[in-house]
């Protein structure tokens, strides 16, 4: 169990950059022994470049990177003992699946029993063990990547990192791959940094998620919280905070004008600044054009969120009908059920529930 | 089955016969029977074909031949095949100039760089004429190996040797362990790639040989000059199924082609 700590890490490119490679700006990170976090963001946000510092493939301009309290900053990466996934597999293609998972094994001068008996345990952990003779050629792209995942756990690294390691696979094999990577993670016990695009996969494996925007760190928050209290626009829009509008003099401002939104009784109960209101579509209950807001709520201040709009598009996704509502602020996403049947250009409302809102602090945006 | 496209077939047969005519004349001039060149032949038989073999010129001139091809071939790989690799793996400043640099050969006629060789490294350090068609040579094949090894570096994930170095290898163990094992087939293309161009190289090969030492191609043109007799026809038959018995070989093994 080994605990990461990044302090002040700044990673700079100059001429020499390489494709797609992003600048990482005084990052400070912890990785809690035996947890697992994700690095979450979108392309050209730094987490792959932070991640391949912490392997050792590129050296930071500044900052320390701390294993389990040794400082390995300097230390040459093939020491450091961290196993490392790759979106790509990087299977080696001229060694079976046995010799690629007993390759570190082999540069570690296993002994051959223990090395047969470790190789064969690993890939048996990864539902392998029949097809330790294949070429990675003759495995499919989910068996592959069991391969990778055996080869890295079975030199028993300190932490293992792992490079969007599911983006190259199927909808149902990700899926299955997630709750092996989980399961795996859960009966090791192994640090793991995990890089990913994909919200609803940090979401679904994370301890903990950091959620990475221009090489700096936007939130850092456990999954539940993440999702429910995205800490700024950004966040809220990459966690699926489709409407996102300025709050301001007790008004919500948005692209094409500002309504009234009161808001005392809330912004009372809850502590810190916040500049903004987000919803997703789903909690953007559209109502008809008239009549009460609903049976419970229904009151004034309810009432005055209650926008009046037009429908601007519609679409069925089964177990609800989302709509784009043209309003006096500007277009609003919401829900109406699945019998709801407003076509284009009919009056309904949307309801800005205030309760219903994530407050962001758009300081940063 | 589709309408056979006869234009297409007629144009298709043209280039046959054009690339291959000559072969084809010198391969049955060279079973002449017949005491000087001509085609076709008024007899034949097998006595060129043997009699190129007690040539004593052409002996001496195809062992010449066979060491520079070997030497310039095993340098040329020892040069190219680190430069192949470190333009594959690292972001360099100028980095498309040295690669235009390296295939400049390629489009630079030979007889510039064989004379550039012969007047100012040749004459200039007196080197021996074996020495310096090894150089000159060598300076020829780098291009192709460079190429031909980058082709097949190309379709090797760079990846491969990151994982090897997590794993636990050096540089230099991800580099013998892992991407050597991997792009045996291009290096193998690449040698005999350039063996065949060494073998078969006229013009660098013209200005540094020297007396008493030649080339096997430069002996038989001055073989022409003085006598008009079928052996450079049996010679050059003979060249010429030893050439493609040695492609087809290493094909067949490894599948070259995917690299040239």
């Amino acid at each position: 169990m080994t605990e990461l700590l990044l302090q002040g890490l700044c990673i700079t490119y100059g001429r020499r950059a390489a494709k797609g490679a992003a600048a990482v700006n005084d990052l400070d990170l912890q990785v809690p022994a035996g947890q697992l976090v994700s690095l979450l963001g979108p392309s050209g946000c730094g987490k792959t470049t932070t991640m391949r510092a912490v392997a050792g493939l590129l050296a930071p301009q500044a900052g320390r990177i701390v294993l389990g309290g040794e400082d390995i900053t300097r230390t040459p990466a093939h020491r450091r003992d961290i196993g490392l996934v790759f979106q790509s597999y990087a299977l080696f293609p001229h060694l079976s699946a046995f010799d690629n998972v007993a390759f570190g094994l082999r540069l570690r001068k296993v002994a051959d029993a223990e090395l047969r008996r470790r190789v064969d345990e690993a890939l048996a952990s990864v539902n392998l063990a029949e097809l330790g003779a294949r070429l990675p050629a003759q495995l499919s792209g989910g068996q592959q990547q069991r391969v990778a995942l055996a080869r890295a756990m079975v030199i028993r690294p300190r932490l293992l990192l792992l490079d969007e390691p599911l983006s190259n696979l199927d909808a149902a094999l990700r899926l299955e791959m997630r709750a092996e990577v989980r399961r795996l993670q859960r009966s090791l016990g192994t640090t793991m940094l995990y890089v990913t695009h994909d919200q609803e996969e940090a979401l679904a494996l994370s301890d903990r998620i950091v959620v990475m925007r221009a090489g700096r760190i936007e939130q850092h928050a456990a999954p539940a919280e993440l999702y429910e209290r995205p800490a700024t626009p950004f966040v809220a829009a990459f966690m699926g905070h489709e409407n996102l509008f300025e709050w301001r003099d007790g008004h919500l401002h948005g692209p094409k004008g500002a309504v009234p939104l009161p808001l005392d009784g809330l912004a009372a109960a809850r502590d810190g600044r916040f500049t903004h209101l987000a919803w997703r579509p789903t909690q953007v209950p559209v109502l008809a054009a008239a009549g009460d807001v609903d049976g419970a709520a229904a009151g004034a201040d309810a009432a005055a969120c209650a926008l009046p709009g037009r429908v601007l598009a519609r679409s069925y996704l089964g177990d609800a009908v989302q709509y784009l509502v043209d309003t006096t602020i500007g277009p609003v996403k919401g829900c109406g059920g699945p019998q709801s049947a407003w076509q284009e250009d009919d009056a309904v409302r949307v309801w800005l529930d205030p309760a219903r809102a994530a407050r962001l602090d758009g300081g940063r945006a | 089955m589709n309408r056979i496209a006869w234009p297409a077939l007629a144009m298709l047969m043209l280039a046959l016969v054009f690339l291959l005519g000559p072969f084809v004349v010198v391969f049955v001039a060279g079973f002449s029977g017949d005491e000087t060149l001509a085609f076709p032949p008024r007899s034949w038989g097998w006595r060129w074909m043997a009699h190129v073999f007690t040539v004593e010129a052409f002996q001496r001139s195809f062992a010449t031949s066979l060491v520079v091809g070997v030497g310039s071939t095993l340098a040329a790989l020892a040069l190219g095949v680190p430069v192949a690799y470190a333009l594959a793996r690292h972001r360099l400043p100028g980095q498309e100039v040295v690669r235009t640099v390296l295939t400049l050969p390629l489009v630079v006629p030979g007889i510039i760089v064989g004379l550039a060789l012969l007047n100012h490294m040749v004459l200039v350090h007196d080197l021996p004429v074996r020495a310096s068609l090894l150089v000159g040579h060598t300076a020829l094949l780098l291009p192709y190996a460079v190429r031909v090894v980058s082709a097949s570096l190309a379709n090797l994930r760079p990846d491969i040797d990151d994982a090897a170095v997590t794993l636990g290898a050096t540089r230099a163990q991800a580099f013998f362990k892992v991407v050597l094992p991997n792009i045996r087939g291009g290096i193998a293309a690449a040698a005999v790639l350039a063996f065949i161009t060494s073998f078969n190289q006229v013009p660098v090969s013209l200005f540094l040989t020297g007396p008493g030492v030649s080339t096997l191609p430069i002996e038989m043109m001055a073989y022409m000059e003085t006598s008009y007799d079928p052996s450079i026809a049996a010679l050059s038959t003979i060249l010429v199924v030893f050439t493609i018995a040695v492609v087809a070989a290493t094909e067949r093994l490894l599948g070259i082609s995917r690299y040239v």
